[in-house]
């Protein structure tokens, strides 16, 4: 087994679908011969063709748009956009066709597509450049929505997305992007969409998180580990459709929750995980189910974005707050 | 052929005149048959017909809201007529004619405006024809990615998209023609300039003469053709669809048209626009011209001109008696078709609607 950084996976697992699927093709902006502005695409187009990883001009929506077409006439297209922040020209055409050609059409069409795109911020980009969209895809009928955080999982679920029948949106936690080396199987293989990931098991709490926070959230667990307490770490890997049941079945097993992430906390994804918490197993609960998120403020430039991030010191603190409450 | 219409020099493409007469066409130009421009006159006198049907329909309070084709028939008639059947259509929501071309029962026209996703359920292998685009002008993007994939595939299908003039002043509109005119797509934009996007009228819209002029700014050329005369977009469409399959590139085609109805049966187009200005366009109407012109051929007699025109509303009327018969959506398909599996948390949401 190689070892692959996050960003090398992402690109492992292009390379991977498209050696076997001669329908999949890569565009998006600086994609071809740049390589993408973080290097995601790099030696596609050198290999596969023009053909098969191609640059297209800056035009977010025409980008989503034209791949609505591609896929469905048979094409198996994988759209990069550049940054997350610029997803939103695209926005009506993934709320007005990606994810509703095949109701529209009750099955007769479907738009088994991909967008990726870098989210979230901590890489002192510029404006525009950081942020976390995971919620408003999340809370689209008709789209998948999928975040890797280690390598393994970057390339697993990439696999699994390009070979969905529908569409899903990749997101790739852009932080994580070097941080993170891990062994990666050179085959293929699928990480199943919608299935969390038990991380670490533990007793006393489960932390839920996913993204580039995982990283906080697992130093974290190994500071509250030497303090004796024990933590299951969940891995949540898909925003829709969540994977309720191995959340729902470990605050049983801990009866405390907390949820961190880096978007906003309004309607973010924290909410819903605390409210399906609290549906299904509110009797077990033995302390309030917590959040810790990011404010609802505009994601910062990078002079202020230390103020926005949440540390690992925060994650931990705020787990200790949830395993001492009493009622 | 296309470059001798130049919209900039105030051209546009006429063949049929006001009393139904076809001069001589110039050499090289795409004529329709006497007998195809008999079907093309079935097919719109039908599409004439369900409209008014339709109206009539939603006064009863049978249809909600349903928006017109009448005055505009020409245009997508012709140009599906100039296309192959496996070619892609992308239409916006006024080409009931070119689906009729097409061999869409009408049903299925009918049953959309009824309110049942289950018209849309039109297999592409087959009718290679997507569902009506409501937001405006978003559509013309899929029929460039269509066009991109065929070529892609080594095939030689290419794809028409239809918008209103209304539709040129949406961002998808310039990154539709930007993508095309950079990527050589195999595509035709036909724009139905009705002069009228709901209650703004076209100078309103845009401070370009024309739309046609607006292709050549991305490298590929734009024609103004009389959208109401079917030997007109017939050869409009056929020089793009020629161009297109030889690898030239995308071509706008601005069909020039009057929307002699309301925008939609929820509209009152007299608060907004003059008795005088319909009144004038009337005598413009695609299907007097083309009947006259194939009364004058022979291929029609006004009697038959009547009786087909009591068979077409028979027919319409059997249709929508078709769609009203088909049951209402049941709760599960609300639910069923977002994805090929449903997802444990939507089924969970399905057991609790039930109940």
């Amino acid at each position: 087994m190689k070892v692959l950084t996050l960003l090398e996976a992402v690109t492992d697992a292009l390379r991977t679908e498209m050696t076997s699927d001669t329908s999949v093709v890569v565009l998006g902006e600086d994609v071809g011969l740049e390589g993408g502005v973080f290097r995601a695409t790099a030696g596609l187009q050198r290999d596969f063709g023009e053909q098969r990883c191609f640059d297209t001009p800056i035009s977010e929506s025409g980008i989503v748009g034209a791949a609505v077409g591609m896929a469905v006439a048979g094409l198996r297209p994988v759209v990069e956009i550049q940054f997350s922040g610029f997803a939103f020209p695209a926005f009506n055409q993934i709320v007005s066709h990606v994810s509703r050609i095949r109701n529209r059409t009750r099955g007769a069409m479907s738009a088994p597509l991909v967008i990726r795109m870098p989210y979230g911020g901590g890489i002192r980009a510029p404006e525009h450049h950081s942020e976390s969209v995971e919620a408003f895809f999340g809370h689209i009928p008709g789209l998948k929505v999928v975040i890797p955080s280690t390598p393994h999982d970057a390339k697993g679920l990439l696999i699994s997305a390009i070979r969905d029948p529908d569409p899903v949106i990749y997101l790739e936690p852009s932080r994580a992007y070097r941080a993170v080396r891990q062994e990666v199987p050179e085959e293929a293989y699928e990480i199943e969409i919608g299935a969390a990931h038990v991380e670490a098991e533990g007793e006393d709490l489960t932390l839920v998180s996913y993204g580039a926070q995982m990283m906080e959230a697992r130093q974290a667990r190994a500071a509250l580990a030497a303090e004796g307490r024990s933590v299951e770490l969940i891995d949540l890997r898909t925003i829709y459709p969540f994977d309720a049941a191995t959340v729902v079945e470990s605050v049983r097993k801990t009866g405390r929750l907390l949820v961190v992430h880096e978007g906003p906390q309004s309607f973010g994804v924290g909410a819903e995980l605390m409210a399906t918490v609290m549906e299904h197993a509110f009797d077990l609960l033995e302390a309030p189910p917590a959040r810790l998120a990011g404010p609802d403020v505009i994601f910062p430039m990078p002079r202020g974005e230390r103020h926005y991030l949440t540390s690992a010191e925060q994650v931990a603190a705020e787990a200790r707050k949830v395993m001492s409450y009493e009622p | 052929m296309i470059e001798n219409y130049d919209p900039r020099e105030g051209r546009t493409l006429t063949l049929l005149d006001a009393e139904g007469k076809l001069g001589p066409l110039p050499q090289g130009m795409p004529r329709l048959s006497d007998d195809q421009a008999l079907a093309a006159y079935k097919a719109m006198v039908l599409a004439r017909q369900a409209d008014e049907w339709a109206v009539n329909l939603n006064r009863q309070g049978r249809m909600p809201t349903y928006a017109l084709n009448k005055g505009q028939e020409a245009n997508s008639v012709g140009a599906l007529m100039a296309l192959r059947p496996d070619d892609w259509l992308v239409p916006a929501f006024r080409e009931l004619g070119g689906l009729l071309i097409r061999g869409i029962p009408l049903k299925h026209w009918y049953l959309y405006w009824y309110g049942n996703e289950a018209a849309n359920h039109l297999p592409p292998d087959t009718y290679r024809t997507f569902p009506n685009s409501v937001p405006i002008g978003s559509q013309m993007v899929h029929a460039v990615g269509l066009a991109w994939a065929e070529r892609y595939k080594g095939s030689d299908r290419i794809a028409i998209t239809f918008l209103g003039e209304g539709g040129t002043s949406e961002g998808e509109f310039h990154e539709a023609c930007n993508l095309a005119g950079v990527w050589k797509a195999g595509v035709i934009f036909y724009v139905q300039n009705n002069y009228w996007s709901i209650s703004l009228p076209w100078p309103k819209q845009s401070a370009s003469a024309t739309v046609a002029e607006k292709g050549f700014a991305y490298g590929f050329p734009g024609i103004r053709v009389d959208g109401n005369d079917v030997f007109a977009v017939y050869a409009a469409v056929k020089l793009a669809a020629d161009r297109a399959r030889a690898g030239l590139g995308p071509t706008l085609i601005e069909g020039e048209t009057y929307r002699l109805g309301a925008h939609t049966t929820s509209d009152d187009p007299t608060k907004y626009r003059t008795e005088a200005e319909v009144k004038e366009w009337e005598p413009r109407d695609p299907l007097t011209r083309l009947q006259r012109y194939l009364v004058c051929q022979k291929k029609l007699t006004e009697e038959e001109a009547v009786r087909l025109r009591e068979q077409s509303l028979a027919c319409a009327q059997a249709a929508f008696e078709e769609a009203e018969q088909v049951p209402d959506p049941a709760m599960e398909d609300m639910f069923r078709w977002h994805f090929l599996e449903m997802p444990d948390l939507m089924a969970r949401q399905l057991e609790r609607r039930k109940t």
